[in-house]
């Protein structure tokens, strides 16, 4: 077959504060009409940065230094403006991340949909409307005729992703790049959305470029798959081949996070039950109910995970047992005393016993302060530590962490993602609390990096007998190390007990729907899934 | 829930008419105090050293300046809101009849300013934006910082000496008369409202740039951008609309100051409006109309940016189509 796109020893520059230093060294890559290729690797590996070159477009900071992009038969290097504009958004579209921040808020999906085909001459506005009802409908989005003439925050997330793929298809491109498109979603609503991309690239034979973190989700699309680190290749084979026989280390590596797991949890049913929620009861507007009779145990020692899709009450719940949320209806019992269910009255020593990790440890961590005054601060506010204590106390905490003694003179921004989410844990840990709640901890880092947290969680847990509630989306990590699993939807909980119960069926039916919605390695996992739904729904 | 969505635009505009009535009224005490505060007796200064006891008491009773302050403040007040703003020290004649005309001319030049430099800054904010650190740019970026570091009296003498000194095309005062017609007026007003435009232009002009140029980093405009459309278009139907609320917020500030700081410019082109007048009134202690004028202005200010509040709600389109 012809090669529709074929990129050769491209060098992408990224500037930093006086020199450009190379973020994409010397790749080539080629595509064929109709074929789908996944660009995995970690953050800042230079996938995005590759998948953008495609279009010969670099973000703001960036250049592409050398190498040479010929698209059907025209070098994009060096193209003029005007060429770029006839093949950019016409030929090769682009589909992004958050759909939230890349639809225009002040336009109609419809006109955002039509601007493309009218700009570039294919079609008047009339036509691209009706075209724009049928990629609508193939999208399988509700109510194709009317939904293009709302808003962009008027439709919800998965369907803002399925209404950016077909704003991509507009034109009827020849590739289109997909940069994470599911990332942000459920994975009730990433089904949906990577079945959408499926079928219409197969309808419309359209080449696609598709860049993830996730070797699952690529494995359901793609035909070819390149392995990326460090703006190198590291591994370029037929999808199917890499899964089944990676040959280099690290592909293996990103292989082996999924099967990830605590081996033998001791039975901790026995433990005292440090924080009972009885029939909790919370809404933020005083008439609808976020949460509605929440009844929860955690136990000393404990991992209690709650798992349920966004807008389901979970981080709700958190605000409610840290008094951020005052419950309307119910109590929070801690070590058997009731908590006051707003912040201000409770004693210095409840608030000691309850930390929190936060989702983003970038905003959760004092940009201005350095490491020793980040994890000084609980040390000097609940345990009154003087200086040479506390100097101590760090150093070890420091230690706990897995990280080097040196790091308590630096800031914030000198350290990685994982790196930083570490310090939060330490700064929970200082204040030696029975409980610590983890928001999504663990959604905001790369799979290896998260793998790294995980295990040092466990650990702490095993040795200070500290108990987690372990809020998440993330099946994987519920797996690999929770006791107990506690499922929500809608503000209720709708299934709870020990791991190996709720994870052996018989499930609830939306249990169910959440455990089955988890991409597999297997290639043929999505089709096999789609059919038997299909299969189940018209049975 | 469903109550506020459908009404969150009222309730947000009822709140901010609440407010602004707030704040006038918390004006209108500030300035009443702030006469009181004043020394000396108004009915002896105005009266002067050799008026007898006598005819001091009868001004004052005439003042209802014998009254507590309290019930002179509420009974000011009551009387403003009802039309009646009170009558001159200096002549006599009642306020009102002495401000409206007053008030409509500076109503008049600052329209006239306004219409020049609103629609000018902003297409010149958005061409600085379109082609930002060109050449093009950064003289449109000097100009307007150094029109904003001239002080205005200085730019009202520099036109005077060019436009009615050197070439003699337009009257270097601009004393408009009720008898004069519509095109005379104008041609009256073109250096006062020249000299205010290119005061008010550089501010408008420099907050349009910058908050365009806030929005080209958002992803939706790298999208605009990976959808091959054309710069102009990216900037004007991309950019633009996202970047209203601060744009409508600053060009109000900037027509409250053409109504409320016009003093200089009116004293220098001996322009028949309320900021001469107030300054004829100060020097006479013609305490009622300082007092009035004070709060006509304070109501201007305050009615501008109510607008400019109202409006940038109103431009938020998540506001004006809820869910």
């Amino acid at each position: 077959m012809k090669k529709l796109l074929e990129i050769k020893n491209i060098v992408i520059e990224g500037q930093t504060s006086d020199q450009w230093v190379p973020i994409v060294k010397g790749i080539d890559l080629t595509l064929k009409k109709g074929e789908v290729l996944g660009l995995i690797g970690e953050s800042g590996a230079g996938k995005s940065t590759l998948g953008l070159a495609s279009m010969a477009y670099t973000r703001p900071g960036c250049r592409i230094a050398s190498g040479s992009i010929v698209f059907d038969g025209q070098e994009l290097f060096d193209g003029s403006a005007s060429l770029l504009r006839s093949i950019r958004g016409a030929r090769i579209a682009y589909v992004a991340q958050s759909a939230a921040a890349s639809f225009n808020p002040a336009h109609r999906l419809i006109n955002q949909f039509a601007e493309g085909p009218v700009q570039h001459n294919l079609m008047n506005f009339s036509s691209a409307e009706e075209k724009a009802v049928t990629i609508y409908d193939q999208l399988l989005l509700p109510d194709p005729e009317h939904i293009g003439y709302r808003f962009p925050h008027q439709v919800s997330g998965g369907q803002l992703q399925r209404a950016m793929v077909a704003m991509a298809m507009s034109c009827q491109p020849d590739i289109i790049v997909f940069d994470e498109p599911t990332t942000a979603l459920d994975v009730t609503t990433q089904i949906e959305v990577l079945a959408a991309i499926k079928d219409i690239t197969r309808k419309y034979n359209t080449a696609a470029i598709y860049i993830t973190h996730d070797l699952a989700v690529v494995a359901q699309l793609a035909d070819r798959i390149m392995v990326l680190r460090d703006g190198q290749l590291v591994e370029e084979n037929d999808a199917r081949e890499i899964l089944a026989a990676p040959k280099e280390e690290y592909t293996r590596e990103l292989l082996s996070v999924r099967s990830f797991s605590t081996k033998g949890n001791k039975d901790k049913s026995g433990n005292k039950v440090i924080l009972d929620i009885k029939d909790v009861t919370a809404s933020y507007t005083g008439t609808e109910e976020v949460l509605s009779d929440i009844n929860l145990q955690i136990r000393k020692g404990q991992t209690v995970a709650l798992v349920g899709e966004s807008g389901s009450g979970k981080s709700t719940l958190a605000r409610v047992i840290t008094g951020l949320l005052p419950q309307s209806k119910g109590s929070v019992l801690f070590k058997n005393k009731p908590l006051a269910p707003k912040l201000k009255p409770r004693s210095r020593e409840e608030l000691q016993r309850l930390q929190m990790i936060y989702q983003m440890p970038d905003t959760a961590l004092n940009p201005r302060h350095t490491i020793r005054t980040i994890i000084g601060r609980p040390l000097q506010f609940y345990l009154k530590m003087n200086g040479r204590q506390r100097e101590q106390r760090i150093l070890e905490l420091l230690e706990q962490i897995e990280l080097p003694a040196d790091y308590i003179d630096r800031y914030p921004a000198e350290l990685s993602g994982g790196e930083k989410q570490r310090i939060c844990i330490a700064r929970a840990l200082a204040a030696e609390p029975d409980l610590i709640i983890c928001d999504e901890v663990t959604s905001a880092l790369d799979q290896l990096v998260a793998e790294g947290i995980l295990k040092l969680l466990l650990n702490l847990q095993q040795k200070l007998q500290v108990s987690y509630l372990f809020i998440t989306h993330d099946l994987t990590t519920v797996k690999a190390i929770a006791d107990e699993i506690v499922v929500m939807l809608n503000g209720r909980i709708i299934e709870q007990g020990p791991k190996k119960e709720i994870l052996k069926p018989p499930h609830h039916e939306y249990t169910d729907l959440l455990l089955s919605s988890v991409p597999k390695m297997d290639p043929d996992w999505l089709d096999g899934l789609l059919e038997k739904r299909i299969l189940a729904a018209a049975a | 829930m469903d109550f506020l969505k459908q009404n969150s635009i009222f309730a947000l505009v009822a709140q901010r008419l609440s407010f602004g009535l707030l704040t006038l009224f918390i004006i209108s005490l500030l300035i009443f105090i702030g006469v009181e505060a004043l020394p000396g007796d108004f009915a002896e200064a105005i009266l002067g050293q050799s008026a007898t006891a006598e005819t001091v008491e009868a001004f004052r009773q005439e003042l209802n300046l014998d009254q507590p302050p309290v019930q002179r403040y509420f009974s000011w007040l009551g009387g403003f809101v009802q039309g009646d703003l009170g009558t001159s020290l200096a002549n006599g004649r009642p306020i009102a009849d002495l401000l409206g005309w007053r008030f409509k001319n500076t109503i008049f030049l600052a329209s006239i300013a306004a219409l020049i430099a609103v629609p000018l800054a902003v297409i010149m904010g958005i061409a600085a934006a379109l082609y930002r650190n060109t050449f093009f740019d950064k003289v449109l970026s000097m100009t307007s910082l150094s029109m904003i570091s001239f002080p205005e009296f200085f730019m009202a003498y520099i036109l005077i000496a060019l436009f009615s000194v050197k070439l003699a095309w337009f009257p270097s005062i601009a004393n408009i008369n009720e008898q004069m017609s519509f095109a005379a007026k104008l041609n009256a007003v073109v250096l006062p409202a020249l000299t205010l435009t290119l005061v008010v232009m550089a501010h408008m002009m420099r907050q349009t740039r910058a908050a365009i140029i806030n929005i080209l980093s958002s992803p939706f405009i790298e999208m605009a951008n990976l959808k091959g459309l054309n710069r102009l278009r990216v900037v004007v139907l991309h950019a633009f609309p996202n970047a209203l609320s601060p744009v409508i917020n600053v060009i109000a500030l900037n027509l409250a100051y053409l109504v409320v700081g016009v003093v200089i410019v009116e004293v220098v082109f001996v322009y028949p409006g309320l900021g001469q007048l107030l300054v004829d009134s100060v020097s006479k202690r013609d305490i009622p109309v300082v007092q009035a004028s004070g709060l006509i202005f304070a109501a201007t200010y305050i009615l501008l940016n109510l607008i400019a509040d109202i409006l940038s709600i109103i431009s938020n389109p998540r506001l004006r189509n809820p869910r």
